[in-house]
């Protein structure tokens, strides 16, 4: 059975994909960037690793529950900022906000390709969802800030 | 036997429409005919909020539109007008809960500020360093909070009596929890996650038997069971209009005259006193002493007809038509593959809380709701409870005396389309 009308724009085939296989979902130890997401709403919780070299991401990694458009977004995260400059990520991340919550930033424009991540445009037809696809690029946010404690998206 | 177990047993065990035209009092409910995302609204989220008849809407826009005016303060034929109905409103709750006189019923904005009225003046007054409070593993926030910070207030303890496996609340546990230091025990009458219906006259008695008071947290279960606070034996009960059909932001903190006279103010301001100097006050007596500023009339007045509309039906007969829809729920859930269901009282409201396996609440509530289908989801304001279930959150259908049996196979179908999704 397939998801009719709106509902196909958020439950994506590429999200769903990420939802049951998400990738690089495991501990990073030498992570030496970390932030925790956390969406009391729904008891969502992600935390993102970074191992960040001379400015570069190197690699990206998470662990937590949550629904399936948390675990999809953090999924793509890890693989769409691997390999990125600190820079890059960062006009990545207000790119994709802006996309996805329709919050204007500074950092990203229109010139940002968002590339796989445009799947995710959908859900800012469902608002009480926004925070869900936002979550681990919250995290992404503190963790390049150099590390919060926790970010929460309610 | 508590009344409303006595009730449920006398009701019918199969029927398959209600006592009252389902059609006739659907259409009551304006909302009932809207559509979302393009299919007809199925309704069952009603353990958050009901939605709200004809006569409720009527009562508050003819407030405004004919008798609008502050209450107890002038002396001209509307705020006369409005004085009177506010009082008949009052009398109206007071009757609805049982209640020996109107002087008992406080009008609160809901439950919440309800059971914070009991902790911010009964509780800061009588609980001392070393006392302690009881209550369970199942609470809402909104009646484990207020106790909890006036615990850390005045250095008293918060004892919490456990639940089963089947989510019930044993009295064994309650009873050995209990202690000479116990000066209130705050209960759920229905648990809002479980739908556990709570034996609050045998938890009264052996609350009563150590000299502490009883407060029950009433919301999930005034619009469904019919409510005598006298034959319950409790002390205090507090439940919300909204959840009643009528107006949100109004409800009611009932408690017994003799503990409401010795209470003292808890909020201050306008409208509460006999007399008022810079060297100190003399307050009015009950309810009047806790209600402070313009009270919400046009609430009082909606609350007022939500209970007339309530009764005009019947709560032995709405009981009996949500214990059908919630047994039909119960079947539909057991036929789903994997699916968990949270709690399995010998005594349920009409409320059913359960979990998929591998497909988080909020994305069944998601596909549910391109289906046209409200249900909650989350930690249902009951986190100790959640860490408690081991669930981070959870999926909970409520039902209400103007659902159908086809709402209830609309749900169902719904859950295999979840699953669908999320194979």
């Amino acid at each position: 059975m397939s998801v009719s009308g709106d509902l196909r724009d958020l439950y994506q085939d590429l999200i769903l994909d990420h939802t049951r296989k998400p990738r690089n979902f495991h501990d990073l130890p030498r992570a030496n960037r970390r932030a925790e997401g956390h969406n009391p709403l729904c008891g969502d919780r992600i935390s993102l690793a970074l191992d960040v070299q001379e400015d570069r991401i190197r690699e990206a990694a998470f662990e937590g529950s949550g629904c399936a458009i948390s675990v999809a977004s953090a999924s793509m995260l890890t693989e769409a900022v691997a390999g990125k400059s600190v820079d890059e990520a960062r006009r990545l991340l207000g790119a994709f906000l802006t996309q996805t919550a329709g919050s204007p930033s500074a950092a990203g424009g229109p010139e940002v390709e968002l590339g796989k991540l445009a799947a995710f445009a959908g859900v800012r037809e469902f608002p009480m969802r926004v925070k869900c696809a936002t979550l681990a690029w919250r995290a992404l946010e503190a963790a390049l800030a150099g590390g919060e404690p926790a970010v929460r998206t309610e | 036997m508590s009344p409303a177990s006595a009730m449920m047993e006398t009701a019918e065990e199969r029927i398959d429409a209600p006592a009252y035209d389902l059609d006739a009092v659907r259409a009551e409910f304006p909302i009932l005919a809207e559509t979302v995302r393009g299919r007809p609204l199925a309704y069952l989220d009603n353990a958050a909020t009901t939605q709200k008849p004809e006569p409720v809407i009527a009562a508050v826009a003819d407030c405004y539109r004919h008798g609008y005016a502050n209450v107890a303060r002038g002396v001209h034929a509307l705020a006369e007008r409005a004085t009177l109905a506010y009082e008949e409103a009052r009398a109206k709750v007071a009757r609805f809960l049982g209640a020996e006189a109107s002087e008992e019923i406080v009008f609160v904005r809901g439950t919440t500020e309800a059971i914070n009225l009991a902790a911010g003046s009964w509780g800061r007054a009588n609980v001392k360093a070393g006392d302690e409070i009881l209550i369970t593993e199942l609470e809402h926030h909104a009646n484990i909070l207020p106790w909890q910070r006036l615990c850390e207030e005045v250095g008293a303890r918060l004892v919490v009596a456990p639940i089963d496996e089947r989510g019930e609340v044993p009295l064994e546990g309650i009873a050995a929890r209990l202690s000479p230091r116990t000066r209130l025990a705050a209960v759920a009458h229905v648990s809002n996650v479980l739908g556990t219906l709570l034996p609050i006259r045998e938890i009264a008695t052996l609350v009563h038997d150590t000299g502490a008071l009883l407060l029950v947290d009433g919301p999930q279960a005034a619009p469904h069971l019919a409510i005598d606070v006298r034959a319950l034996g409790c002390d205090f009960y507090a439940f919300s209009g909204h959840k009643a059909y009528g107006p949100s932001g109004i409800g009611a903190l009932w408690a017994r005259r003799e503990i409401l006279a010795a209470m003292p103010p808890w909020q201050t301001g306008g409208g509460i006193v006999h007399k008022v100097a810079f060297t100190g006050t003399e307050y009015a007596e009950p309810p009047t002493r806790f209600e402070p500023g313009t009270p919400h009339l046009e609430g009082a007045l909606g609350l007022a007809a939500a209970i007339d509309f309530i009764e005009a039906l019947g709560r032995p007969i709405i009981a009996a038509w949500e214990k059908t829809l919630t047994e039909r729920a119960l079947d539909r859930l057991s036929d789903v593959p994997g699916l968990r269901l949270l709690g399995t009282p010998r005594e349920r409201a009409s409320l059913v809380s359960f979990v998929l396996p591998g497909i988080h609440p909020h994305d069944v509530a998601t596909i549910l709701d391109g289906e046209g289908i409200a249900v909650r989801v989350g930690h249902l304001c009951a986190q100790p409870l959640m860490a408690r279930l081991g669930v981070p959150a959870v999926v909970r259908a409520s039902f209400a005396l103007y659902n159908t049996l086809d709402e209830v196979e609309t749900l169902a179908a719904g859950l295999a389309k979840a699953r669908e999704v999320f194979r």
